[in-house]
């Protein structure tokens, strides 16, 4: 057989992969390698896949994705640093048809805004809230968060975090389970493909739950931060596997009983 | 017998040169140019076209979404 040539490939009937257009064309300010821009990239997907780009609100955080509405072509309300639960209560109540979401780091949603978040697990806000987990306070140059690990070297904690100091790290996913609130939560990733494709079918599940009404649908995403990390981004995907993940292991939380 | 073949186009102006695409295409396609885009990144490129099968794990692994996969069943003749 005739070596194919890539021109007789590359036609636009041949397409199995390309570009959502719910993600705007814009070029996303995240750092080389940032799973901020694999998590923008599958929501908009889900999106797009499940058609309710005109009746989804985000809320966008304080953090790294703070332009998420430059991103994600839906309408999109920004909510001041860990606000984003309130915010989403307060929407999702006016307008009880469309599907609302939060997107929080972990300084957003699991340092200054503690209370929000688990008081709008405790009522059964009817909202999806993803949590972006990269153990650090990307944004303001990578000092330690709630959620960095014992010993992680950050820029506050530049010997290493240590418990007995600072605390340990907390677990905000089962921390949440408990609440009678939550319907759906469950740890998921990004860094890897089949990890993607199963995230997106949990942000997916964590949509189609907000049409039962039964509560807040939360969907964690242990993730990377290069740059406060200080690795490459190859180096910090392998350093999330064999550190991150020990601590925070994937997988389903709660789930709903059928 | 039908094989599958595949190509992926990079939007090398868009690539940040990350290279998880690199480590997660299982037939080893994929390497960094030597040559940077204008925002100074190496950008990935087809080193290895003929053992892509447009599987799509670089596309979907890729966090900036600029890899477009291309995929087409290809009936090979046997000789004779
Ligand atoms: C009220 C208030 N306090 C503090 C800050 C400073 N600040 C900006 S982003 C941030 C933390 C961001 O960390 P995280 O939520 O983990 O987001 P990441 O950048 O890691 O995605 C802080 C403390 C602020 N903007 N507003
Ligand atoms: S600082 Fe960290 S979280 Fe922020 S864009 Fe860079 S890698 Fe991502
Ligand atoms: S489509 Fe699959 S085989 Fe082709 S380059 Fe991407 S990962 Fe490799
Ligand atoms: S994953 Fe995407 S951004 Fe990263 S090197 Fe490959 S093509 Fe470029
Ligand atoms: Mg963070």
């Amino acid at each position: 057989m005739a070596e194919l040539d890539i021109k007789d490939i590359v036609k636009e009937e041949n397409i199995v992969y390309k570009k959502t257009s719910v993600l705007t064309d814009n070029v996303m300010h995240y750092c080389p390698g940032c799973g901020h821009s694999t998590t923008h990239r599958i929501i908009a997907e889900v999106i797009e896949e499940m058609g309710i780009q005109d009746k989804t609100i985000g809320i966008a955080p304080v953090g790294c994705s703070v332009f998420m509405y430059d991103y994600i072509d839906v309408d999109t309300q920004e909510a001041a640093h860990g606000r984003a639960p309130a915010l989403a209560t307060a929407i999702k109540r006016l307008l009880p048809d469309r599907y609302v979401f939060t997107y929080q780091g972990d300084g957003d949603l699991a340092a200054i805004g503690t209370a929000e978040t688990i008081h709008a697990c405790n009522r059964g806000e009817n909202i999806t809230m993803i949590f972006i987990n990269n153990g650090i306070y990307g944004m303001t140059g990578g000092q330690m968060a709630p959620t960095s690990l014992e010993g992680m070297r950050t820029s506050t904690t530049p010997y290493g975090r240590d418990p007995g100091l600072m605390g340990h790290p907390i677990k905000m996913t089962e921390l949440v389970a408990q609440l009678p609130g939550t319907y759906y939560v469950t740890r998921q990733a990004v860094h890897t493909p089949n990890l993607v494709r199963k995230t997106k079918k949990a942000i997916r599940k964590a949509f189609e739950y907000q049409k039962l009404n039964r509560g807040v649908s939360f969907v964690e995403v242990v993730s990377n931060c290069n740059s406060g990390w200080k690795m490459p981004p190859v180096q910090a995907v392998k350093w999330l596997d064999e550190n991150m993940l020990p601590f925070y292991p994937l997988g389903d939380i709660k789930v709903p009983e059928m | 017998m039908a094989k599958v073949k595949g190509a992926i186009v990079v939007d090398t102006e868009r690539c940040k040169g990350c290279e998880l695409c690199v480590i997660s295409c299982p037939t080893h396609v994929i390497a960094m140019s030597k040559k940077v885009n204008s925002k100074g990144y190496h950008y990935a490129y087809m080193e290895n076209p003929d053992a892509c099968n447009g599987c799509t794990n670089c596309a979907v692994v890729c966090p900036d979404g600029v890899i477009t996969v291309y995929r087409m069943k290809v009936e090979e003749k046997t000789e004779v």
